[in-house]
């Protein structure tokens, strides 16, 4: 499963690689202008439920594999957290050998089709590429390829199981069925272990369901992932939180040898502003999960939500974005977001930001809430911000905004949601006290293994770990968990 | 999926279903909850375990009609299952030897209160509980509270049964006789108000168990979130019992309401099915 340079090197010299080579110069190559995603009209887009980006076509495909050069050092992968093969997938798009292309990200990615919707590949993989980093043009879509290839796979009805190892006997647990876990588990089925992962909610998937909403990422492809993953032999228990239900202890005595903790960013942040108690003011969390997970927007479902008409969101992130996005669906007539500093500094994905601009959401920048105010029966009617303006960079590296003199005004709103960060999930850290935890409540981990100090058999990884991060650091995490469990259980049993 | 092996109609309103949940019949303690989720298009909602059995895997819910979601539960009969159990969740009860312990239950908050009766009674205390209710098929359990209490007094609203009057009477008649080294309240949000109150006046260091709105019961969402001494606590983990005379129960009736009208709507809609 390793990519090691001798794996890449034999696998390009293979002898259809060098014919696609050789079939086009690298020159027409590179003056080729890279594929735009064909996407719903914005204000078309912003009253329905359906995916923003439509995917390309074959003929796009094939298209913008052309561009990628097939590199001798392919600086792309070092970009990837979960190490695809890049190079070798797109090659195979490019001889319309699709399915082939899916297998290759299969090698190293439980969920591809996930990954090419909402990978930042801007920062990762097309940032290292050879026409970004050289040639001082935009990189290969190495994120569209991606998505296409996964979703021509899942369409075609034939999709692959990875090649698993004879089963080793080894029982391995896995908390918390998000990105982190679900990716860890697929590569501890293809060791050959017995892989149960245990999930608290009454669904597997973890962000990708409850929080990452369906116009950018549709359950149903979540879903062809996960059902990749039963028929590798991973088990699933829903409605078990592990440190409740049973402790890492019980789970020892019924046999299980070693756990990787991936139970992720639970508790969302507040400001601690007066006011932030009144209803219609509640976490980004509470917000996609009521919509996302709990179906609160269709009628038939028992769940209810507020659809604001007048909604702000404070944060700049990528939860932020999602949140208001699926504010303007849900009909409010003004879906704002309200941000301290620039839309520079917003931690969210360039495109992110370009969706919701495209789809009518209005930008506060610079701009702070200091207080709510109610009406008669406690719910939220307007907000008190403050202006800010941007002085000396903190500790982030990003400018510090401070507070301007005298620059309070009020802005009415009747749902208010609060995306300002979530601190790490409590409850397994709580029942294994013996675990090291750093100041922010994160499990302290080796970071190559993910082995846990202090408990040989407990591996971390993704927000758990990290506090908040990505989709794919966290099954990068769970890829490099499940090679150090391996190695761990190896030695252990070669004592 | 849990499904039902007893089902007793406590009274109209009130339901007490023995589920199957041998993990958290194993785990559970004093002052744990659970969520359950009924059918796929169900809500999320809350329940205090009432009893546990550790033999027959079983745990003991008790459940009021007060929207669709409790409706749908109560309407489950016996061989049913309910498609969501979760728990347990929570911190449990903190259990010692006080003393004298008042326990006060108003109404459903009855079935929450028992297990820490029961608990208290172990450690050593004595234990004597009110049990409240608007009239008298308002007050349930009294049989199972009255084997783990020293004595029980009972108070109706209407006088229908036991003494005619508030819960606060009751606890105020206790307080009057002995001294009362801890007291825990269990009722609806406006009953805990005033009974934290009264202990309050007399100085008695009370605990309140609160049933607040959540989804995911796990510290994810923060939908349950409430004032304790001035800092917001999750009721889901760092709850569900808190320092009564800490908390702000002004915050949390008002919380409460938050969604009153869309249920009453939805619980309309379904009662007309």
């Amino acid at each position: 499963m390793s990519l090691d340079k001798e794996y890449l090197k034999e696998q390009r010299s293979l002898a259809w690689r060098d014919e696609l080579r050789k079939s086009m110069p690298a020159k027409e190559r590179t003056s080729r202008e890279r594929v735009s995603m064909p996407e719903q009209e914005p204000l078309v887009r912003n009253k329905n439920n359906e995916e923003v980006n439509l995917g390309l076509t074959e003929q796009m495909a094939i298209e913008e594999a052309r561009r990628c050069l097939d590199c001798v050092d392919p600086t792309c992968i070092s970009g990837c957290p979960v190490s695809i093969n890049i190079p070798s997938f797109i090659k195979h798009i490019e001889k319309s050998d699709f399915l082939g292309a899916a297998k290759v990200l299969k090698e190293t990615s439980a969920l591809p089709a996930v990954c090419g919707r909402v990978c930042p590949q801007e920062i990762q993989c097309e940032k290292a590429c050879f026409y970004t980093v050289k040639l001082n043009k935009t990189p290969v879509a190495i994120g569209h390829l991606e998505r296409f290839a996964a979703d021509f796979e899942q369409k075609s009805g034939s999709v692959s199981v990875p090649e698993i190892a004879p089963n080793n006997g080894f029982n391995v647990a896995v908390i918390g069925a998000g990105p982190a876990g679900l990716s860890a588990a697929g590569d501890l089925a293809k060791y050959g272990c017995n892989v149960t992962v245990f999930e608290a909610l009454h669904e597997i998937g973890g962000v990708l369901k409850y929080g990452i909403p369906e116009f950018r990422l549709p359950n149903s492809v979540v879903d062809v992932e996960i059902n990749s993953l039963k028929k590798m032999g991973v088990k699933f228990f829903t409605n078990f939180v592990v440190g409740s239900t049973a402790s890492i202890q019980d789970l020892r005595e019924e046999g299980f040898d070693a756990f990787f903790v991936s139970s992720g960013a639970g508790l969302p942040n507040f400001m601690g502003i007066p006011g932030e108690n009144y209803s219609g003011i509640m976490s980004s969390n509470e917000y996609l999960t009521r919509v996302n997970l709990m179906n609160a927007a269709q009628s038939d479902y028992d769940t209810p939500v507020f659809l604001g008409k007048h909604v702000a969101v404070i944060g700049g992130g990528n939860t932020a974005m999602d949140s208001v996005r699926t504010a303007k669906r849900l009909g409010a007539e003004k879906a704002m977001i309200v941000y301290r500093r620039t839309i520079e500094e917003m931690p969210a994905r360039v495109e992110e930001i370009y969706h919701a601009q495209a789809e009518d959401i209005e930008f506060f920048c610079l701009t702070n809430p200091i207080e709510y105010k109610a009406d008669e029966t406690g719910h939220v009617s307007s907000m008190t911000v403050q202006k800010m303006e941007l002085g000396e960079p903190d500790a982030s590296g990003r400018r510090r905004p401070v507070p301007m003199p005298n620059s309070e005004y009020e802005i009415p709103v009747d749902l208010v949601i609060v995306s300002v960060g979530v601190s790490p999930n409590p409850l397994v850290p709580k029942s294994l006290p013996e675990l090291v935890m750093s100041k922010w409540g994160t499990i302290e981990v080796d970071k190559e293994t993910m082995q846990a100090h202090n408990v040989p058999d407990v591996f971390a990884g993704g927000d758990i770990v990290r506090g908040g991060a990505t989709v794919i650091l966290a099954m990068g995490d769970g890829r490099k968990a499940a090679a150090g469990i391996m190695k761990y259980l190896k030695s252990k049993h070669t004592k | 999926m849990s499904k039902i092996i007893a089902k007793e109609i406590l009274s109209e309103r009130v339901v007490k279903l023995e589920i199957e949940a041998p993990r958290i019949a194993q785990k559970r303690k004093a002052g744990h909850f659970v969520i359950v989720k009924v059918g796929e298009k169900g809500e999320r909602i809350p329940l205090t375990i009432s009893q546990a059995n550790k033999e027959t895997g079983t745990i003991t819910l008790v459940v009021q009609k007060v929207g669709v979601s409790s409706h749908k539960l109560c309407a489950l009969e016996v061989g049913d299952e309910i498609t969501d159990v979760v728990g347990p969740l929570g911190q449990a009860t903190h259990i010692e030897k006080f003393g004298s312990v008042l326990c006060a239950g108003g109404g459903v908050g009855i079935a929450p209160l028992l297990p820490i009766v029961e608990a208290m009674k172990a450690a050593g205390n004595k234990v004597i509980t009110v049990l409240a209710g608007r009239s008298k098929e308002f007050v349930i359990l009294e049989e199972e509270i009255r084997k783990k209490s020293d004595e029980v007094i009972i108070m109706t609203d209407d006088g229908s049964y036991g003494n005619k009057g508030l819960v606060t009477e009751g606890m105020e008649r206790v307080i009057s006789q002995e001294k009362v080294n801890l007291s825990v309240v269990i009722g609806p949000a406006i009953m805990m108000k005033f009974c934290t109150l009264l202990t309050k006046k007399y100085n008695i260091p009370t605990v309140v168990s609160l049933n607040t709105i959540m989804v995911d019961g796990t510290g994810m969402c923060g939908a349950c979130r409430i004032t304790v001494g001035g800092k917001t606590k999750f009721v889901c983990v760092d709850g569900p019992e808190f320092d009564a005379h800490q908390v702000d129960f002004d915050e949390i009736l008002q919380r409460l309401q938050a969604y009153k009208h869309q249920e009453a709507e939805a619980y309309q809609a379904t009662l007309n099915k």
